[in-house]
């Protein structure tokens, strides 16, 4: 078997251009992968007009003075702004496809929420947002990403509104001082003050003076308001974020989305090299006429079989070894889990080339062996990413039967599994059954080759 | 000569070769017996069978019933009609392949004697794939002489060569037999080539073995002991016989 495998190398070495292609599109695939994963995603273009005159972005809040710019400067930590002067060319900007939204914040912008923070009435702030629906993957994404950061602006602003509101209550509550504008400095006595005061004046009045009852019911109304309005504070902390998220994993290994695209990257690359080499190198036996050679006592279909499994596998188990550790390397995940991963980088790419040979086994020259080899494997990493929940229940389980069908599927489970120290014997179990179903279906399918 | 040859010992014997696919019956009932040193050629029309009973003989494909034996348990050296031979590797390399496989004692001496004897010492480096077609079938040749065959089985060895290329290939095979004792047995369309260079000739036509004897026996079976035209003997023949 050793003199076809170094046969079959041979031929490897001299078609380049398959070579190339074999060792450029892991590595390419997996540079691509790192670069996405660690650069995070890019910032949506998007014209910003902001129409507040200069410094009249300031807002009063409980005594103190907030700068609404600072809300805006959160916006552009998702976005890259294009700063324009007018509504108009904001609008502009997204007809010529320049940016992929506009947003633009009133001149009376400032005006409406000082009215809406010193509960004055009125029409509440509103800032206008634009978009171009060309495209409506862009609308949703720039969509999304203006939402959210208004959002945080909001519950930051929330947040504020809270601290004055609190320091109104404490003022109510335990008195000291409050700022009005032209007034200036004014003392507030405070409800427990009150009390105080009310108590002490009861303690001079006679047992039976009139007085002492009312006097009791003013010092007992304090004294409960006091109390009450100080739970008040948490009731009004709820405002900002009235439903709390309480979020726990309860399936899977809770991987994080850069694992599992240097593990997709890497399975994927493994797929491709190990069904391709496969399918490719037992089709050309036949293509070359020097199957019924070989088979005719030279070697036997099933150690002909054998050598082309190892040599897929041996070939993709090498490239995706070293993509994985360039992921590994760039992305920092660190190297225990190396022998992990190594071993079920082995047993994917013998699956992966079993059903290769199978592939190769039913097509008679390489080229239909290579194009079946594409057809099957990008419909099968498909429909191993399409995720619980996303189809009918009826349909995703028969998704699951389909994709644990093939490698891939497994070979992910397997592979998150040795990234994150998940349990190995179960998806390693799985991988040796399908190298061993789809050994046996190569093997029968050469029972065509004459 | 032919005679001589014919009275030599038994080296190959068909008995009652039987083949079918399916419904279709691609081999009838062929028994024949090849001599040592004996040129025997197949010859029949489209679909005769003729490759079908080359590849039963060389244990590429199993009979659906009878037998082959072989007098000399040497191996059958076999060379189908595609040259069946690795076009990205050189002809030498071929050749050393091969001869591994057929675990040949003395590879590389091996190697040098088949490269001696299909005239292609000075193109031993050059990739299969960018000789002539003339060229690659004498490599094809070469792989199976490797094995040094008792028996020699050629399927339409010069279909694919030009006339000048084609003498060059039966004075070669012509030699394997007269020189070394090779029983060659090959199949072919070309029935004047059949009737010029081999000892005696098998008939198949719809799988069923119309004719075994000499080409000057089936000149006198096909009634017309003047013709010229051994072709159109030939061609007569079969229709007679309903093929």
């Amino acid at each position: 078997m050793h003199w076809l495998l170094l046969k079959d190398l041979q031929i490897l070495r001299r078609s380049p251009l398959l070579v190339g292609l074999l060792v450029l599109y892991p590595l390419v695939v997996a540079l691509l992968a790192g670069t996405a994963l660690s650069s995070g995603p890019s910032k949506p273009k998007v014209a910003f007009a902001n129409l507040v005159a200069p410094g009249e972005a300031k807002i009063e809040l409980g005594g103190r003075r907030l700068d609404a710019t600072a809300y805006a400067a959160e916006l552009f930590k998702a976005v890259d702004p294009i700063e324009v002067a007018t509504r108009e060319q904001a609008i502009a900007k997204v007809r010529s496809g320049e940016a992929l939204g506009a947003l633009v914040i009133p001149a009376d912008v400032i005006e409406r929420l000082q009215g809406t923070l010193a509960l004055g009435g009125g029409e509440p702030p509103t800032v206008e947002v634009y978009f171009s629906a060309e495209n409506p993957l862009k609308q949703r994404y720039v969509e999304a990403t203006i939402d959210a950061t208004l959002a945080d602006a909001n519950k930051a602003l929330s947040a504020e509104i809270f601290k004055a509101a609190a320091g109104y209550l404490n003022l109510i509550v335990a008195g000291g001082k409050l700022s009005l504008p032209l007034v200036g400095d004014v003392d507030i006595l405070g409800l427990r003050n009150t009390q105080t005061i009310i108590d002490a004046a009861i303690t001079g009045l006679p047992q039976d003076a009139d007085a002492r009852v009312a006097l009791q019911q003013v010092s007992r109304f304090a004294r409960l308001a006091a109390e009450n309005l100080d739970v008040s504070k948490p009731i009004l902390a709820s405002i900002g974020t009235p439903v709390a998220v309480d979020e726990q994993v309860i399936s899977g290994s809770g991987t994080s989305l850069d694992v599992f695209g240097v593990e997709v990257a890497v399975v994927v690359s493994l797929m491709f090299v190990g069904l391709l080499l496969a399918a490719g190198m037992l089709a050309l036996e036949r293509e070359e006429h020097a199957f019924g050679r070989l088979v005719r006592g030279l070697v036997s279909r099933t150690g002909l079989l054998a050598e082309k499994i190892v040599l897929a596998g041996l070939c993709a188990w090498s490239l995706a070894a070293v993509m994985l550790a360039l992921l590994v390397g760039f992305l920092d995940l660190g190297w225990a889990q190396t022998p992990e991963w190594l071993i079920v980088l082995a047993f994917a790419a013998l699956a992966f080339g079993a059903l290769g040979a199978a592939i190769g086994g039913l097509t008679r020259d390489v080229r239909a062996a290579s194009l079946l080899a594409f057809m099957l494997a990008l419909p099968i990493a498909a429909l191993a990413l399409v995720p619980a929940g996303a189809v009918d229940g009826a349909l995703y389980d028969l998704i699951a039967i389909v994709s644990g069908a093939f490698p891939f599927k497994p070979a992910l489970n397997a592979l998150d599994a040795a990234l994150t120290g998940g349990a190995l014997l179960a998806p390693l179990g799985h991988l040796a059954a399908l190298s061993a179903a789809f050994a046996l279906v190569a093997r029968l399918s050469l029972r065509r080759f004459a | 000569m032919a005679a001589s040859r014919m009275d030599a010992p038994e080296a190959l014997r068909a008995e009652a070769l039987c083949k079918t696919y399916g419904a279709r019956r691609a081999l009838e009932d062929v028994s024949f017996v090849a001599a040592q040193g004996e040129l025997l050629a197949i010859i029949g029309p489209n679909g005769a069978g003729k490759t079908t009973l080359l590849q039963i003989l060389a244990g590429a494909l199993a009979p659906t019933a009878g037998r082959v034996s072989l007098v000399d348990h040497r191996e059958v050296g076999w060379v189908p009609q595609q040259p069946a031979i690795y076009s990205k590797l050189s002809v030498r390399e071929n050749l050393r392949l091969f001869a591994r496989l057929e675990k040949v004692a003395d590879v590389d001496g091996t190697v040098i004697r088949m490269l001696e004897l299909s005239g292609l010492s000075e193109r031993a480096g050059d990739a299969v794939g960018n000789l002539s077609g003339g060229n690659r079938q004498r490599v094809n040749i070469a792989v199976g002489l490797l094995g040094d065959p008792a028996v020699l089985l050629l399927d339409e060895p010069s279909s694919s060569l030009d006339p000048r290329q084609r003498e060059r290939l039966w004075d070669f095979v012509s030699a394997l037999a007269r020189d070394g004792g090779t029983t060659v047995v090959y199949s072919t369309h070309n029935v004047v080539e059949a009737e010029r260079h081999a000892d005696r000739l098998l008939v198949l036509a719809d799988g069923e073995l119309l004719f075994d004897g000499t080409p000057a026996e089936l000149e006198r079976a096909t009634g017309e002991h003047d013709a010229i035209d051994f072709e159109g003997a030939f061609v007569r023949f079969l229709r007679v016989r309903g093929h």
